[in-house]
């Protein structure tokens, strides 16, 4: 098993994560594409042994924050932040286009480590080295969006039972 | 029992706290009902996450991704170096197995066949959750599902003679249409795929031919209309015996 074939089995994972973080699928493929040809070019710089994914999701994560910024649309460290917006229009189950509106409203930085570990499985300490970040910001930053997320989508319970009367 | 932190609480809904600290936790959850709200909350979500996303690991794999994380490939390429591309894969099948070998350059799609399969091998083979997208339990409605999606009548050759058990398949997405891929597995969970597209490029019928696509082994050709290719990291001998078995019962 060659090096480029370890990347291509990591595709599937990417993309999922993508159209998490994204919200978008044409958005999240391009996103996922730009990794892998980063990956491409950066791969001599990958230490055999070390763990590829998280070295490709830190390689994501660069890359989506660096967009982020270059829209004018990042905001640093502030968990409470503006909305993000996020595409609509698919035909999905109830339940479904909660979860994908309620990611929308959480800040960026709140859903990245949301998905790394709820969606992604990756450890805490794995999390924080996708983000760059020490372990203590990132369980903060977990427990204020889990809690964040829990608020948006208990909001939209009571909408909807509103709505069934 | 000792404090639970809050940090314990989150460990607890990722499934990553030792067994005896679980016990502990889920014993201080009866008595903190606004802790043990939170955490119902959280578990959902997390439930929630994969039943929205989930779906995104079976979904036909664009083969746009599969070439940019593709070696050789890797740079914005002008048409000479496709063509020095295809030039090189098609030498390859030359070189290969030589049943019915044709003299003519054989057209493009042909052409990226076996590596289109080999990959397409690479990224589903090692799945152990998502191995295939319908099981074997349902072959009657995979086989009808992927025939309807080609465009084609298919069926899934039987290999239970050489060792293998159908193990189900799926959808992938390929350049010129939808592609069928089963999946098979031996006793000692070695894997071989089989990848099925329509080859409607006025293509002749074609005997084997075999290429090695970075470490695997596949044989292909072409019957009425459809390119098959057999892909396994497996003997080439062996893998040369389930393809005869394929190419056979195909041909019926």
């Amino acid at each position: 098993m060659n090096r480029q074939n370890e990347l291509i089995q990591h595709i599937p994972r990417l993309r999922r994560y993508a159209r998490a973080l994204a919200g978008d699928a044409a958005r999240a493929d391009d996103l996922v594409q730009d990794t892998l040809e980063r990956a491409l070019v950066k791969l001599d710089l990958w230490r055999p042994g070390s763990d590829l994914r998280a070295w490709l999701f830190t390689l994501m994560h660069n890359l989506f924050i660096n967009q982020l910024r270059a829209n004018g649309q990042v905001h640093c460290e502030l968990d409470e932040a503006a909305d993000v917006p996020v595409s609509g229009g698919q035909v999905e189950a109830l339940a479904v286009r909660d979860i994908h509106a309620a990611l929308g409203r959480l800040s960026t930085e709140q859903r990245e480590v949301i998905l790394l570990v709820g969606l992604e499985q990756f450890s805490y300490a794995d999390a924080a080295r996708v983000l760059g970040l020490p372990l203590g910001t990132v369980m903060s930053r977990l427990s204020r969006a889990r809690e964040r997320l829990r608020e948006i989508m208990e909001g939209q319970t009571v909408v909807k039972l509103q709505v069934v009367k | 029992m000792s404090e639970i932190r809050e940090d314990e609480l989150h460990a607890y809904v990722d499934g990553r706290l030792p067994d005896e600290r679980r016990v502990e936790v889920e014993a201080w959850l009866a008595v903190h009902p606004e802790d043990e709200a939170r955490v119902r909350a959280w578990q959902a979500q997390n439930r929630s996450l994969h039943e929205a996303f989930d779906a995104v690991l079976n979904e036909p794999l664009p083969l746009e991704l599969v070439r940019a994380a593709n070696p050789g490939r890797r740079h914005a390429r002008p048409a000479w170096r496709v063509a020095a591309t295809v030039a090189a894969l098609s030498f390859t099948g030359l070189i290969g197995y030589g049943i019915g070998v044709s003299t003519q350059p054989a057209n493009m799609q042909y052409a990226a066949l076996p590596r289109d399969a080999a990959l397409a091998h690479v990224v589903f083979s090692p799945e152990q959750r998502h191995p295939v997208e319908v099981e074997a339990r349902h072959a009657d409605h995979l086989v009808s599902w992927l025939s309807k999606r080609l465009g084609h009548e298919l069926h899934a050759p039987d290999f239970r003679a050489q060792g293998f058990e159908l193990l189900g398949g799926r959808l992938l997405a390929g350049q010129g249409g939808p592609v069928a891929q089963f999946m098979y597995q031996d006793p000692q969970a070695r894997r071989v795929t089989l990848y099925v597209r329509r080859d409607g490029a006025g293509q002749a019928e074609t005997g084997f031919r075999h290429a090695r696509e970075d470490g695997v082994e596949v044989f292909y050709w072409v019957d009425r209309d459809l390119g098959y290719a057999l892909s396994g990291v497996i003997d080439k001998a062996e893998m040369g015996r389930l393809a005869d078995a394929a190419y056979h019962q195909i041909g019926q």
